[in-house]
């Protein structure tokens, strides 16, 4: 039988080890964030990642001024652990982001580590990253974009000519571990999502060794309709639930 | 003495002004995002989210109704509107890459004589963020930087040569500012309107770079 869903959070990434690279869905905000596949990294306290993903994150203290700038428009749930928390807690010696830095005089935590030299920086725009991400998950070795000739993207790489315009070759990226956010899963895997979570979840879907999917609800197989699956199961290898009422990340869940 | 410097709703408005019946536009954070607040009615236009929506309807300014998983890429949240799609990141920018967006609007730090654009990295700081904006800025068929035409200081943003580190060379097609609309040409940036109560003159006083000026230069008109 076929069953993707593990009882815990903690259980799902058992077999994270230092050094890994973990491809980590979502945009920069608390709705399409997979929160507590987060805090069970920060709990398991694996080192030297490689972070892959649209941001390095707030952090929490960051994340409190973030609360109260948004709280006019958009309430912050209390669970929102952000990739910040693992670079704040030494966990990152890597990013590959398209987002690092904060906006005017705040700094991020991988902002600091960056200016510190603790942490590499590997900074490209988001089209280049996801089609990077995609093409690993897809058993494309290379492509080539026009995106980032001219620029700081571009240095070290092959540009060459197509139809009379430049493009510059970017290589596949794959991860150990996707960690992604989703609305509703079966137990064969397959996802579906809710709103704008699609950023970036969908892609890293399948575009590592093992991809975990933090959801809302598991539901019974043939309940969610396969002309609106979004991920199909093959690429999802472990379904954690969300819990109902949000926990804090240091307890083991 | 020069007219006042346009505030950024008017600002906004003009650029507004540019988009046409059944467009696709993406809008950058900050001055630019106040532009879907001006499209006529009698026009249809599509706002694109790089974080995967097209056809969303306006921001929601009460975070009771808000919903953290339903947002555009500068975070806000938006509301659903008839027609909306959603879409996987890898799927909105193919939108973006493969040049279906119609006009993006983008806030500038620094924009070239060539239309070089400079945005993505804050002066003073060591660590930039490219995040969507080179790949709107490298692919959309027209590319409107609004900006403040100066700096805080008062030095100037349209400069022969951009000194900041740049996102996208030879990018920018119109540079709409609190004082001018401006177009980049191959033979350089022609001064196509002015803000009510400023001359040529005045506005060149506060640009690097050289503005040609055509016989029929315009005062900028919002409606």
């Amino acid at each position: 039988m076929i069953n993707k869903i593990v009882g815990s959070f903690d259980e799902a990434i058992a077999d994270m080890v230092d050094g890994s690279t973990l491809l980590v869905g979502g945009f920069a905000g608390a709705g399409e964030c997979p929160s507590y596949l987060i805090g069970a990294v920060a709990r398991k306290g694996v080192k030297d990642l490689t972070f892959v993903g649209n941001v390095g994150g707030w952090g929490p203290n960051l994340m409190e001024v973030v609360r109260e700038r948004m709280a006019v428009i958009l309430t912050i749930p209390e669970d929102f652990y952000d990739p910040g928390m693992l670079v704040g807690r030494g966990q990152v010696k890597k990013g590959i982001v398209t987002y690092p830095a904060a906006p005017g005089r705040f700094f991020t935590p991988m902002e600091w580590g960056i200016m510190q030299g603790e942490i590499e920086l590997e900074l490209m725009g988001q089209g280049t990253l996801c089609e990077r991400i995609r093409a690993g998950k897809g058993g494309i070795a290379a492509f080539y974009t026009p995106v980032g000739v001219g620029t700081v993207v571009a240095e070290g790489k092959e540009v060459r000519e197509f139809n009379g315009r430049k493009y510059l070759l970017e290589h596949a990226l794959r991860g150990d571990f996707s960690l992604i956010r989703a609305h509703k899963a079966d137990r064969y895997g397959n996802l579906v999502y809710w709103g704008t979570m699609r950023t970036f979840n969908p892609v890293m879907a399948g575009a590592s060794t093992v991809t975990v999917a933090e959801v809302d609800e598991v539901v019974e197989l043939g309940e969610l309709d396969p002309e609106c699956v979004v991920t199909p199961g093959v690429y999802v290898d472990r379904v954690v639930v969300r819990p109902k009422e949000p926990k804090p990340w240091e307890e083991a869940m | 003495m020069p007219g006042e410097r346009l505030d950024e709703q008017v600002m906004a408005l003009r650029a507004a002004k540019e988009f046409q019946d059944g467009m696709i536009i993406n809008l950058g954070v900050g001055i630019p995002t106040y532009c879907s607040n001006f499209v006529p009615p009698e026009r249809e236009v599509l706002f694109h989210s790089e974080n995967g929506v097209i056809g969303f309807g306006p921001i929601i300014d009460d975070p009771d109704v808000a919903d953290n998983r339903m947002i555009n890429a500068g975070g806000q949240p938006i509301s659903k509107k008839p027609g909306m799609a959603l879409m996987d990141h890898a799927e909105s920018f193919c939108i973006i890459r493969g040049g279906h967006v119609d006009i993006t609007v983008l806030g500038s730090l620094q924009v070239s004589e060539k239309g070089d654009l400079a945005n993505y990295m804050i002066p003073g700081k060591q660590v930039g963020n490219l995040g969507g904006g080179q790949d709107l800025a490298f692919c959309s068929k027209k590319v409107i930087a609004l900006m403040i035409h100066t700096t805080k200081e008062g030095g100037p943003k349209i400069v022969k040569e951009c000194t900041e580190p740049i996102t996208a060379p030879e990018c920018v097609d119109q540079i709409i500012t609190d004082i001018a609309v401006i177009e980049v040409t191959p033979e350089g940036l022609v001064l196509r309107e002015v803000a009510p109560g400023w001359t040529a003159e005045e506005v060149q006083a506060l640009t690097e770079a050289r503005l040609i000026v055509p016989p029929d230069l315009q005062e900028m008109t919002l409606l």
